[in-house]
C-alpha cells in the first residue's frame, strides 16, 4: 500500500473563521476510507481542496505523488463528487458525455448500469431531477470514472434506504475488480462501518482520529454492573464516560478485551459490551470537546490538549 | 486465538475480521467446508457480508495463520488436511474454560450443589439433539 493523499499542516481560514486547522494526514491507496465527523466540522473543505477546488491558506497537499493544483495530469486521475454538485443547464445523458471525454478510465458500460440500477432517465433535464436523483447521477458519474482517487462527499442525500444499498454494492463491487483509493464523507456511520478499512474523524476543523477500523472498532468496551465489581474489573485501566444508574454502573475502558477478562467479567456477572464503530467516534468527539473546553477555561496550554487527545487516540488504537 | 475460539457470543463491536475467522471456523468445524474444499474469497466475503475486502482478508490470514486454510497459487484458499480434527482438539480444550466454569459459577451463586448440578446436565444430555458430533467424545475423554 502507497500514499494516495498526503495532506501536511494545511489550515484553511475563512475571514475569522478557521475552517480547517493544521490538518495532518496520509490517505492508503487503495483503500476505502471513511471521513467521518459532524456538520460543519470541515469533511466538504477538505475534500475541495484534495480536489483542488479550493485553495490552503497554508499547508501542502499531494495526490499520487503531485501537487494538484492547476495540474491537469492529476486533475484527470481523480474526481470528487459533491453534496452540492452543481451542473451546468443541460439533460442527463449530456452530463455523463463531458465526464466520458475528461476521464481517461472512463467506463460507458458500468455508467450505464448505475443509471439502470438508480432508474435515471437519460434525456431528463438535470434541473428537473429530485434530490435523490440528483445524487444518483454524482453517484453513477464518480464510480464510472473509475479515477485511482475517488472522492465522494455525502454522495446518497435524498437517496432512500434502497438506493444506498445499490451504491454500497456497487462500491465494494468496483473496489474488488478495480482496487482504487475512496475516501467517502459521510454521517451515517453505522451504515458504512463495516466497508472502512481506515478512519479519519474531523472535529471543528481538527483531526481527532486517524486509524485502521478494525483497531477503532471494539477499541474500548464498556463494562457495566453493580459498581464494586466494576471498580475492582476497571483498576488500573484507563477510563471514560462512567455513568451511574441506583447500584448499577457503566464505565467505558479504553483497549479490547481478551479472554481472560471475558472470563473474569462472568466471574463477577458484569456486562461487557465493545463499542461499535459508531459509538467511538462519539466518544472520540466528545473527548475531543472537553479537552477544547478546558483548553479554552485555561487560555492556554490548548494545542498540547489536543495533542494528548490524539495521542490517546492512537493507544487506544 | 480466534481461529479456534474467542467469546462465544460476537458483539458488533468485535473486530469483523476476527468474525469473519470465526465463521469460517464454524462452517470447517461442522463439515460444511470440508477437508480439500475451496474457501470463499476475500472478494466473495466482502461481497456476501458487505464489508471491505481487505477486512475480509484478514480474516482469512487468521486461518491460515493457524494452518486451517493453505494457499494454493493462482487457484485460492482450500481447507487443510487435519483441519476440523485440530479445530474440534481445540475447543474440546478449552469447554472447561468457555462453558463448564461459568456454569459452576451461576450454580454455586443460585445455591445449586454439585450432585444437583450434575443431575440437570445429565436429565439435559438425554434431551440433546443426535446431531452432535460424536466421535471421540466419550466419557472418559471428558473429566469434570
Amino acid at each position: 500500500m502507497s500514499t494516495a493523499i498526503s495532506i501536511a499542516g494545511v489550515t484553511r481560514r475563512y475571514r475569522d473563521q478557521v475552517a480547517l486547522d493544521d490538518v495532518t494526514i496520509d490517505i492508503p491507496g487503495p483503500s476505502i476510507t471513511g471521513l467521518l465527523g459532524r456538520n460543519g466540522a470541515g469533511k466538504s473543505t477538505l475534500l475541495r481542496i484534495i480536489a483542488a477546488q479550493e485553495f490552503v491558506s497554508c499547508g501542502q497537499v499531494e495526490v499520487l505523488g503531485e501537487s494538484p493544483v492547476e495540474h491537469d495530469p492529476v486533475l484527470r486521475r481523480m474526481v470528487l463528487v459533491r453534496e452540492d454538485q452543481v451542473f451546468p443547464d443541460f439533460r442527463v445523458c449530456h452530463a455523463i458525455r463531458a465526464a466520458s471525454w475528461f476521464y481517461p478510465n472512463w467506463d460507458a458500460d458500468l455508467c450505464g448500469a448505475l443509471l439502470d440500477d438508480f432508474e435515471l432517465p437519460q434525456k431528463r433535464m438535470i434541473k428537473k431531477l429530485s434530490r435523490g436523483m440528483r445524487s444518483a447521477l454524482g453517484i453513477a458519474i464518480g464510480l464510472a470514472a473509475r479515477a485511482e482517487v475517488t472522492l465522494l462527499d455525502e454522495p446518497y442525500a435524498g437517496l432512500d434506504a434502497v438506493a444506498r444499498q445499490l451504491f454500497y454494492d456497487r462500491l465494494l463491487a468496483e473496489y474488488a475488480e478495480h482496487p482504487r483509493t475512496f475516501l467517502l464523507s459521510t454521517h451515517l456511520i453505522d451504515e458504512v462501518a463495516d466497508l472502512l478499512e481506515r478512519v479519519v474523524m474531523i472535529d471543528h476543523g481538527r483531526v481527532v482520529l486517524d486509524a485502521d477500523a478494525d483497531e477503532v472498532r471494539g477499541g474500548a468496551t464498556a463494562v457495566r454492573g453493580p459498581s464494586a465489581a466494576v471498580d475492582q474489573f476497571v483498576a488500573g485501566r484507563p477510563t471514560w464516560d462512567r455513568r451511574k444508574v441506583g447500584s448499577q454502573v457503566s464505565v467505558v475502558v479504553a483497549g479490547a478485551m481478551d479472554d481472560a477478562d471475558w472470563a473474569r467479567a462472568r466471574e463477577l456477572h458484569l456486562g461487557l459490551e465493545p463499542l461499535s464503530l459508531q459509538q467511538m467516534v462519539i466518544q472520540a468527539a466528545g473527548r475531543a470537546n472537553e479537552a477544547r473546553r478546558g483548553a479554552d477555561r485555561d487560555g492556554d496550554g490548548d494545542q498540547a490538549m489536543e495533542d494528548k487527545v490524539m495521542k490517546k487516540e492512537r493507544t487506544h488504537a | 486465538m480466534s481461529g479456534d475460539g474467542g467469546p462465544p457470543v460476537l458483539d458488533e463491536g468485535t473486530p469483523l475480521f476476527t468474525q469473519i475467522a470465526d465463521r469460517l471456523a464454524e462452517d470447517i468445524a461442522d463439515g460444511s467446508l470440508a477437508e480439500g474444499d475451496r474457501a470463499p474469497s476475500s472478494n466473495e466475503l466482502a461481497a456476501f457480508y458487505r464489508i471491505n475486502p481487505a477486512t475480509a482478508a484478514k480474516g482469512i490470514n487468521v486461518l491460515i495463520d493457524d494452518g486451517l486454510l493453505e494457499k494454493r497459487r493462482g487457484v485460492g484458499m482450500f481447507v487443510s488436511d487435519g483441519a476440523r480434527q485440530r479445530l474440534l482438539d481445540a475447543r474440546r480444550r478449552q469447554f472447561a474454560e468457555r462453558y463448564v466454569r461459568p456454569m459452576v459459577v451461576e450454580a454455586d451463586r443460585l445455591g445449586i450443589d454439585a450432585d444437583a448440578l450434575v443431575a440437570l446436565v445429565r436429565e439435559s444430555g438425554d434431551r440433546a439433539s443426535p446431531n452432535g458430533v460424536r466421535d471421540g467424545y466419550t466419557q472418559e475423554g471428558i473429566t469434570l
